[in-house]
């Protein structure tokens, strides 16, 4: 990869299975790791506020010895005085050795990039990016499936809007997984240039689409679950009368296979039934969890710092 | 009838399909410059049946890339000492900026002066269509 990570897809397969063992590793063993970013500063720029993505860096950081810096919304910089974000990074640059950002506008991360002489990590870029996800998400399935290969996966919720998906759905593709199913009302499907794409560049990869949960969960390794917005949809009685078909509760995880996981990436509202919360095979706060642990790997590839030093 | 002189030294944008010269005429902003220009529109032609033509006399910087945005007939003559001394044609840019905005309103480059997008060729029959660097998202070219 370059200097910056902005894209899922600047990161080669080679590099995504080394920062999943580094993960391991510290995960394994965090007191080894506890001092190699000393005397290091991360800045946490976030344009709009986040819960997880933010304190899962600031506690990445944290404990590897390094300290942070930053603000958690755009009122408190100078972004609401109408600084260009070009010049807030440049100066950051001179306050800190690696930059963590979040925006609401798509692209800002690569914008930022241009101006950046220390790496940027992109934390979400409106509907765009978000990079760091799709490798928690990896190293997820890697810990609790042993590989990233040959699973069936089942993407369950609006894989039309969320872009997050749609680059698990590519990344995965790399990694020779063997059935995506798609689940997801009508209005929400996965949009068509993605599955040519599938169609194009893996065909060995089955797809299939599914409207109803239950009709396909007996299939799946992995359940990918996501939010459905009610804005998406045109009117209340639409979104009244889906949401439930696409509710993972008791009933249909009976239907699951056991060693099946289910995953989140969280905030969930009501797509995930509570109930399921203590089944062992969900897995999307431990999902949260690991995203700390592969940030923490992250970090030190950027900074060329423990595992990645240069000798 | 046509009492429209040859230039002795300019440009000229002839086998605009006819209807489009105005659309060329006005993407170019060519009632903002101070050359002598003539825009000629249904000049019956051999290939097109019926096409528009621009002159432009003197000095002036054509962006060849808008031409192929709008209509890919377009050949450009350049004129000096009355002889058309070049030829160029027109084609449809693989890549483009400053000509185009991104059409994703949540996009970087709306609202940061530094970005200046750079937009790459993605589908050419039918539409236009050009993917963002920035947001990757696709605009649709379509000159009216």
């Amino acid at each position: 990869m370059g200097k910056h990570l902005i894209e899922p897809k600047d990161l080669s397969n080679d590099e995504v299975i080394e920062l999943i063992n580094i993960g391991n590793s510290i995960y394994a063993n965090p007191a080894d790791y506890s001092h190699v970013c000393n005397g290091k500063i991360l800045a946490s720029l976030f344009f709009e506020p986040s819960t997880r993505t933010k304190f899962s860096f600031d506690t990445a950081m944290i404990r590897l010895g390094g300290h942070i810096i930053g603000f958690a919304d755009a009122d408190t910089s100078s972004a609401k005085k109408g600084e260009s974000l070009a010049d807030t990074i440049r100066v950051m640059n001179f306050y800190s050795d690696i930059i963590v950002m979040r925006h609401p506008k798509e692209g800002a991360p690569k914008l930022a990039s241009e101006y950046s002489d220390i790496p940027i990590i992109n934390a979400g870029d409106g509907g765009h990016n978000h990079p760091t996800q799709t490798l928690t998400d990896l190293f997820t399935i890697s810990r609790y499936k042993k590989t990233l290969n040959n699973h069936t996966i089942a993407f369950v919720g609006d894989l039309k809007y969320g872009r997050t998906v749609h680059s698990l759905i590519k990344t995965l593709a790399g990694f020779n997984s063997k059935k995506f199913i798609l689940v997801s009302p009508l209005e929400l499907s996965l949009p068509q240039f993605l599955i040519d794409y599938l169609k194009l560049n893996y065909p060995h990869i089955e797809i299939q689409i599914a409207r109803y949960l239950e009709d396909v969960i007996h299939e799946a390794d992995i359940i990918y679950m996501t939010r459905i917005q009610k804005e998406r949809f045109f009117n209340e009685e639409d979104y009244l009368k889906l949401k439930n078909s696409f509710l993972l509760d008791k009933e249909k995880m009976k239907k699951a296979k056991n060693d099946a996981i289910v995953m989140h990436p969280l905030p969930r509202v009501n797509e995930i039934s509570y109930e399921i919360d203590d089944d062992p095979r969900s897995v999307y706060f431990e999902q949260s969890k690991l995203g700390v642990y592969i940030r923490m790997a992250l970090i030190t590839k950027m900074l060329e710092v423990g595992d990645y030093a240069i000798s | 009838m046509r009492l429209v002189n040859g230039i002795e030294k300019g440009i000229v944008i002839d086998h605009i399909s006819s209807g489009k010269g105005m659309v060329v005429y006005n993407k170019l902003n060519l009632s903002q410059i101070a050359n002598t220009t003539v825009l000629l529109m249904n000049i019956p032609s051999k290939h097109l049946g019926r096409k528009d033509i621009i002159k432009i006399e003197g000095d002036f910087d054509l962006n060849t890339a808008l031409l192929g945005l709008i209509d890919t007939n377009i050949k450009v003559n350049i004129i000096e000492n009355n002889e058309v001394i070049m030829k160029k044609f027109v084609e449809v840019p693989n890549q483009v900026s400053d000509i185009i905005k991104c059409s994703n309103p949540r996009c970087i480059s709306h609202i940061d002066d530094y970005a200046k997008p750079v937009f790459t060729l993605m589908k050419q029959n039918g539409e236009l269509e050009y993917q963002c660097n920035y947001c990757d998202e696709l605009t649709k070219i379509k000159f009216k």
